[in-house]
């Protein structure tokens, strides 16, 4: 070991200029240039829509949007409709995460099994879920299946999104897992490992970290997604934006308002998988 | 010496699809018995060994390892690869764990053993292959030598009966195949019942109780090694010494 060391460390050091990345290369990479991106292009809806808006006469009312947000009356403090709305949303996109990944999960692995039967399922689920829009199946959920098995809206939506993206993320566990070289299946069950016992012990651990990024994206899009629940009035951010401005006739501030709640929702997720990649990364 | 078969092969056939890899194939191996087999490229031979702990099913004949009978479907087959270790080409670590917990997850996970005793067990085995001071080490951070001497421990560490070594030195650097030639060796003569493919032939000398040749999914010829190197009776044993002993 220690010759080998030896060995590896002789070679003259790399020249310093090929181990750097170009200047402009790390600049464009760098978070500080992707916040400035974003300003940027913000300052630029903003103003273009300020300057439309000023020559449409419209009436600013800013000062009336925080009270949307939450309020201070006699009760005390409250939340105002759209963070309830922001509630709703994000319980809407936690269920349905957690039914798209159980879902997903079971689509990818009978997929992967020996059942004939089962692969041909999985395979007609997934081709009729890409191949149908996102709309239609909420339409589907709400009016048709919903009536027969009594769902609500909310369990509609929820039941909607969760199906329609357990196919797309059953083909991220399903990567994943082919991912994992064959030799890992072989050495598992050579020490005498059950089928489950290698995807729990061996292969989900080693797939794990290939599967986080694509399904950061997934998180992201169910996300903006889950605005099409909108058309079946459940009453999450959406909704409760559109509602808000048939009473107030505020549509540039309350649109604006809800963008930048979603943005900063998504934003958020990124930067929390991006720390958890980096540790993930750091102890493989 | 009469000696019981562990494993026991009558007219075993094996196709991938139109192909005929192994070919009304038969074999016994004695218990403490080490056998070595070689051939060319694409003789059969991993496929005959993979049959051996059923990561490959035959699909006609008889086969039955360490008194179980090995077909798809069968219910005792972890039972079976529980008793019936390989050695692979290319290592196969699990790259997630280091080296203690490759030695451990088997006896944890699949025999059950407390924590405490798979630790001691590991260590006994990475003593035995020359590496006790790797234990903390990821897979990635071992030189090929060492990390196949982990997978040999791996084997070792399920207790194994019988331990089936498919050209465990092939993907190695050439200044590392004897000290993995050298493990195997001192396993050998502690009377581990050993099947091995490989092309070693210094190795293959040295322990081996019986050579066996195949050729195009065929055993051509099995003799011990003295007859074996000396006079092979075949023409396609020759043709293949003659290559594998002169370059
Ligand atoms: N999974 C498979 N599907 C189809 N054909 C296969 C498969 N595995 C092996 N074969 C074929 O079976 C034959 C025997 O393969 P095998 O790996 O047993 O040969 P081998 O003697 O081990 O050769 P090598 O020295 O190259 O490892 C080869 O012709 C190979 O192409
Ligand atoms: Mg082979």
């Amino acid at each position: 070991m220690a010759g080998l060391s030896k060995s590896l460390a002789a070679p003259q050091p790399p020249a310093p200029e090929l181990r750097r990345p170009p200047f402009l290369r790390r600049l464009t990479r760098s978070t500080g240039f992707s916040i400035l991106v974003y300003a940027v292009v913000l300052a630029a809806i903003g103003y273009a829509s300020y300057a439309g808006a000023a020559r449409m006469g419209y009436n600013w009312q800013w000062y009336n949007i925080p009270r949307y947000l939450y309020r201070f009356t006699d009760d005390g403090f409250q939340l105002g409709e759209l963070t309830l709305g922001l509630v709703m949303s994000i319980y809407l996109c936690v269920t349905s995460f957690a039914i798209a990944f159980v879902l997903g999960l079971v689509i990818a692995l009978l997929r992967l099994s020996d059942l004939i039967i089962g692969k041909w399922l999985a395979v007609c689920l997934l081709e009729f879920l890409r191949n149908i829009p996102l709309l239609v199946l909420v339409y589907l959920f709400y009016y048709v299946l919903g009536p027969i098995f009594g769902w609500d809206r909310l369990t509609a939506g929820i039941l909607c999104l969760g199906v329609f993206y357990a196919a797309l993320i059953s083909e991220i566990l399903r990567a994943g897992i082919l991912a994992t070289p064959k030799g890992q299946w072989e050495a598992a069950r050579s020490i005498g490992m059950t089928r489950g016992q290698a995807y729990r012990y061996i292969i989900i651990p080693q797939a794990w970290p290939l599967m986080l990024p694509p399904l950061t994206g997934e998180v992201i899009q169910l996300i903006k997604s889950s605005a099409i629940v909108s058309v079946i009035a459940v009453a999450e951010l959406t909704t409760i934006g559109r509602n808000l401005i048939s009473d107030t006739y505020m549509s540039f501030e309350i649109w604006f308002t809800v963008a930048l709640i979603y943005l900063a929702v998504t934003l958020a997720i990124s930067l929390v998988v991006t720390a958890l990649e980096k540790r993930v990364s750091h102890n493989a | 010496m009469t000696k019981t078969p562990v494993i026991s092969a009558r007219n075993l056939d094996k196709f991938y699809g139109e192909f005929h890899a192994l070919k009304n194939l038969s074999i016994d191996v004695a218990e403490g018995e080490r056998v070595v087999i070689c051939g060319p490229s694409g003789s059969g031979k991993s496929t005959l060994i993979r049959c051996f702990n059923a990561l490959e099913y035959h699909q006609s004949g008889q086969l039955i390892v360490d008194g179980i009978e090995v077909y798809e479907g069968s219910n005792e087959i972890i039972r079976l690869r529980q008793n019936v270790g390989m050695v692979f080409q290319q290592f196969n670590l699990f790259p997630h764990l280091t080296v203690l917990e490759n030695l451990m997850i088997g006896p944890l996970k699949v025999r059950r053993v407390s924590k405490a005793d798979a630790e001691a067990t590991a260590r006994r085995y990475l003593d035995r292959v020359h590496i006790p001071d790797q234990a903390d080490k990821y897979p990635r951070q071992l030189s090929g030598g060492q990390q196949q001497r982990v997978a040999i421990a791996r084997s070792l560490c399920m207790e194994s009966k019988i331990i089936l070594f498919d050209e465990p030195t092939s993907a190695l650097d050439p200044e590392m195949i004897n000290e993995v030639l050298d493990v195997m060796v001192e396993l050998a003569e502690d009377g581990m019942t050993m099947v091995c493919v490989t092309h070693e032939m210094g190795f293959a000398r040295k322990i081996a109780d019986r050579m066996v040749f195949m050729d195009d999914g065929e055993i051509v010829e099995v003799a011990d090694p003295e007859t074996f190197f000396t006079a092979p009776r075949s023409e396609r044993c020759r043709d293949f010494l003659e290559k594998v002993l002169h370059h």
